[in-house]
């Protein structure tokens, strides 16, 4: 299929942006849209331009890494998966596709498509984490048994991968589904519950700091998040942190 | 030099206890001025930076990615191995221990997979305590599963993303020292080569790769953890920007390189779909617990199939060739990964492939959906359940068990593995291969320490599934923090060491010239395009099976490429920005490299064992006929290269390796 790309490119973070349009030809279905990426790119090397910068690492919709808005929709027009795993099978011939970065306040443009997302890292160091040394010399990992409902849920939580996609998507820019899954899977666990008072209130502290918007309920973030992290974990944090508020 | 491994004395399951109880160790009031940099941070350098920092000493880590948590061991989906025996089925510290020599063709040292079958145990309690996700079963006990190789059900799962959540076990705690000040975490930062003062590893270059600053950094140990050199054949299931770059810059300031054509091809990956394609998925080993692979077993049904003529499920049951099962009745479809991805490639070049390129063999759950239908039908008091209801309550459970691989695998293709079954073929996965290290994870330059998959050291000629990761923490969380201690405690009146020093000026010179003649050789082709050229030679001729002939033309076609290379590489863009293509061709020049002597390696080393598998070395007759023959009498050490520039002409050094707790033997899986 032959395609028209109109694509947000920014010399650094300090360049004014403007979208750019491609075109590229004879695209498989077959071909992921990163690969789809990588045609253009290489055609821009060849002819001596500048190829489009993008985030992009195991191209298997695990390690987070891959960030493009495309279309109007975080990681483009498919469920459940991030942008590694589009295929081209979900457009069609004479299609034109936008692709920006993920926009939010907190995560500043680097270059072209590739963003900042430290502030999920800052987040992630004021308590997300039980404090236990690596020493080895803990219990043996059976003599705490967790119900499986809890260790599933727990793993539902912890199955995010940090993208940002959640905070792309929402009108707000909120983090708080990242943050609500981090919370929620210590919280879950009888491991997590010594800390669980300080981590939320440190958490989301962060959160604010960072210049998050706030949740207004809407759910987009769910619907856009590729590993389908419930609201819920929202609902859980907010609880977790009123209990620490009020005791 | 000759090859010291530094093996500590006495009998085998006490060296390493003996050894903690002797080594010299470092107050804590002195760790504070003791400075320890960290390049990669997957599970190995994760881990062992957490722990570091934990321990007092000042680490500086440094990752290409955006987080420490985007490093590849995240991908990891089926599990890690331990030997706690929760299901009381034999398994006990020795087995692993054998299983694990067995399982790497006797290729390994005895010492260190003895250690770290001691130490597999305890990396679940840690993990546990770190509030990781691990499955479990209705009592709330941690569940287990099976690997290929072996005959305990000792593997360790949280669901299909195991790795994914060991590595934010260990992200997390290096979250805590990051906020403590303990770490100093280099994100988006590439490690470009290291500096040596008076022949110790005193420090490193790097790139920061937002801004193209070239930075000095300094420290009293070096520790390598960045991961395999896989990517050597432009596809595998690595992610896009593993490199094997850290390693190779210190093979060429004297670390020996061990046992480069040690490389794993995984049988269970996604086949290529096209040119195009940028990279090859893995589904997991696991998934052989319950799926049974077969091809056809008349050719009028492959062919049919390759034409599309047929579905797979139009093949009637006794029209199935279950090749695995057939082969080796003991193991059947849980053979070890270099048995299997053999076997898989002997039937399609038989010409009995299952897609249109003719390289690809099923991987079918529909047994499996109907066992456990059956068993949940009665577990739910179902009486004379319909094929319907078996299906349903079967197919739930498999997805509760591989629901993500199945996704993913769907996403892919665009076929429903439920409905039909999934078609995989081999790909390259992890080395087994790396650099050199003795037993205190020491390269054969002072004060360089590598860990996890980027050393050589306790998988031997073939890993055994699931143990990647254990490998990788067990360095990181358990190992390595010792070891280096007894190192470091003669640093603590070194103080700290200055980087406006000849050594760094020389260093940092050295990479400025390599960026700045990327950047002005404005050549005609871009750098994927020789990443390419120079994967399908290593493919083609050093892949799964390998002749002399080959070989040795793939060396010499290798040194042409990397030579047209430096003429005619095209990389855009300036030194100082974010500049992707120029990160690649770095990486590129150096597999173009590396790739030369993984073939020299290959050549010399005239047996099969294990991943290595040579056409000329296979049984000829009696009951193994046809298998891969290995050959101790010559062949029993590892090969630890040492760097002479042309990777031809590379000097070989040998360590000799002895078997005295396990008993050679051929590893038979019939």
């Amino acid at each position: 299929m032959n395609l028209t790309l109109k694509i947000w490119r920014q010399k650094d973070s300090n360049a004014k942006g403007q979208m750019v349009d491609y075109k590229v030809t004879d695209i498989s279905e077959h071909m992921s849209f990163l690969e789809m990426m990588d045609v253009l790119n290489e055609q821009l090397v060849n002819s001596g331009e500048d190829p489009v910068a993008f985030d992009h690492d195991c191209r298997e919709g695990i390690c987070g890494m891959c960030s493009m808005y495309i279309n109007g929709e975080a990681h483009g027009p498919d469920r459940g998966i991030t942008t590694c795993q589009l295929h081209m099978r979900m457009f069609n011939d004479g299609d034109t596709i936008t692709i920006e970065p993920f926009r939010a306040a907190a995560f500043p443009v680097i270059k072209d498509l590739v963003v900042d997302r430290m502030a999920f890292e800052r987040i992630q160091q004021a308590g997300g984490y039980i404090s236990v040394n690596t020493s080895g010399n803990t219990q043996d990992a059976n003599s705490l048994p967790i119900s499986k409902h809890a260790a599933d849920e727990a793993m539902d939580a912890a199955t995010c991968i940090g993208c940002g996609a959640c905070v792309a998507t929402c009108k707000n820019s909120s983090a708080m589904l990242f943050v609500g899954a981090k919370v929620s899977q210590y919280a879950l666990l009888p491991q997590g519950q010594v800390e669980a008072a300080d981590r939320v209130k440190n958490m989301v502290a962060q959160m604010d700091l960072e210049g998050f918007g706030n949740c207004t309920n809407t759910g987009a973030c769910e619907i856009e998040c590729p590993k389908g992290i419930s609201l819920d974990n929202i609902a859980r944090m907010n609880r977790e942190l009123m209990k620490a508020n009020i005791s | 030099m000759a090859l010291d491994s530094k093996v500590p004395k006495g009998p085998i399951k006490d060296k390493w206890t003996d050894y903690k109880n002797h080594i010299d160790l470092v107050n804590p009031a002195n760790k504070r001025h003791i400075d320890v940099i960290v390049v990669g941070t997957g599970l190995a350098g994760g881990s062992a930076a957490a722990t570091l920092a934990e321990l007092g000493y000042n680490v500086k880590a440094f990752a290409y990615q955006d987080s420490p948590r985007r490093a590849h061991s995240i991908a990891a989906q089926g599990g890690i191995n331990a030997a706690k025996n929760y299901q009381g089925d034999g398994d006990s510290t020795y087995r692993l221990f054998y299983d694990t020599v067995k399982g790497g063709d006797y290729r390994s040292r005895e010492a260190n997979v003895h250690r770290l079958a001691e130490v597999s145990a305890n990396i679940i309690d840690q993990c546990v305590a770190q509030g990781v996700p691990f499955a479990r079963d209705y009592g709330g006990l941690l569940d287990n599963r099976s690997f290929g190789g072996v005959l305990v059900s000792r593997t360790f799962y949280a669901k299909g993303q195991t790795g994914q959540q060991l590595l934010l076990g260990a992200y997390s705690a290096m979250n805590r020292q990051i906020a403590r000040g303990k770490i100093e975490m280099f994100n988006r930062h590439e490690m470009l080569d290291v500096v040596k003062v008076d022949g110790k590893a005193r420090g490193i270059i790097a790139r920061n790769l937002i801004t193209g600053e070239i930075e000095r950094h300094s420290a009293h140990a070096v520790v390598i953890a960045s991961g395999g050199y896989g990517n050597v054949y432009f596809l595998s299931t690595n992610a896009m920007g593993s490199n094997a770059t850290a390693a190779w810059k210190i093979h060429k300031k004297g670390a020996y390189f061990a046992n480069p054509c040690f490389t794993q091809i995984h049988p269970t990956c996604i086949p290529r779909s096209g040119d195009y394609q940028s990279k090859l998925t893995l589904m997991s080993e696991s998934l052989r617990n319950d799926g049974r692979i077969w091809v056809p077993a008349n050719m009028e049904d492959a062919k049919a199939i390759q034409e599309r003529k047929l579905k797979p499920t139009e093949i009637a049951e006794e029209d199935r060739d279950y090749f695995l099962e057939r082969r080796y009745p003991a193991f059947g479809n849980l053979v070890p990964r270099d048995v299997a991805s053999r076997a898989a490639k002997e039937r399609c070049d038989a010409g009995f492939g299952v897609n249109a390129t003719g390289e690809a063999v099923f991987l079918d759950f529909a047994s499996a959906i109907e066992r456990y239908g059956k068993t949940q039908a009665k577990v739910q008091n179902i009486n004379n359940p319909s094929a319907e209801k078996i299906y349903e309550l079967g197919q739930a459970i498999v997805e509760e068990k591989y629901g993500n691989l199945f996704q993913m695998y769907e996403k892919i293709v665009d076929e429903n593995p439920y409905e039909t079954p999934m078609m995989i073929y081999p790909a390259t996965h992890y080395t087994m291969g790396g650099v050199w290290v003795d037993y205190n994870l020491m390269t054969t330059v002072e004060g360089l320490y590598c860990i996890g998959e980027a050393n050589f050291s306790d998988h031997g000629a073939n890993r055994l599934g699931a143990s990647a990761l254990m490998q990788g923490l067990a360095d990181g969380y358990f190992v390595l923090p010792y070891t280096i201690g007894d190192y470091l405690s003669d640093d603590i009146r070194t103080g700290k060491i200055p980087t406006d020093t000849k050594e760094f000026d020389e260093a940092e010179k050295e990479v400025k010239e390599r960026i700045e003649f990327f950047i002005n050789n404005k050549g005609t082709k871009s750098v994927d395009h020789f990443h390419k050229r120079l994967g399908k030679v290593m493919w083609d001729k050093v892949g799964m099976a390998r002749n002399e002939k080959g070989l040795k033309e793939a060396m010499a076609e290798i040194k042409a490429i990397r030579e047209e290379f430096w003429k005619e590489v095209n990389v855009p863009g300036s030194a100082n920005e974010m500049n992707p293509e120029l990160e690649k061709a770095g990486r590129v020049a150096d597999f173009l490299e590396l790739g030369e002597l993984f073939a020299k390696d290959a050549l010399v080393r005239e047996e099969s064992c294990g991943g290595h598998f040579r056409e000329e070395s296979v049984e000829l007759d009696g009951p193994q006929k046809g298998e891969a023959k290995r050959n101790d009498k010559d062949f029993a050490f590892v090969s630890a290269w040492e760097y002479k520039g042309e990777p031809a002409d590379a000097v070989l050094h040998k360590e000799e390796l002895e078997f005295k707790d396990i008993e050679l033997k051929q590893r038979s899986y019939k």
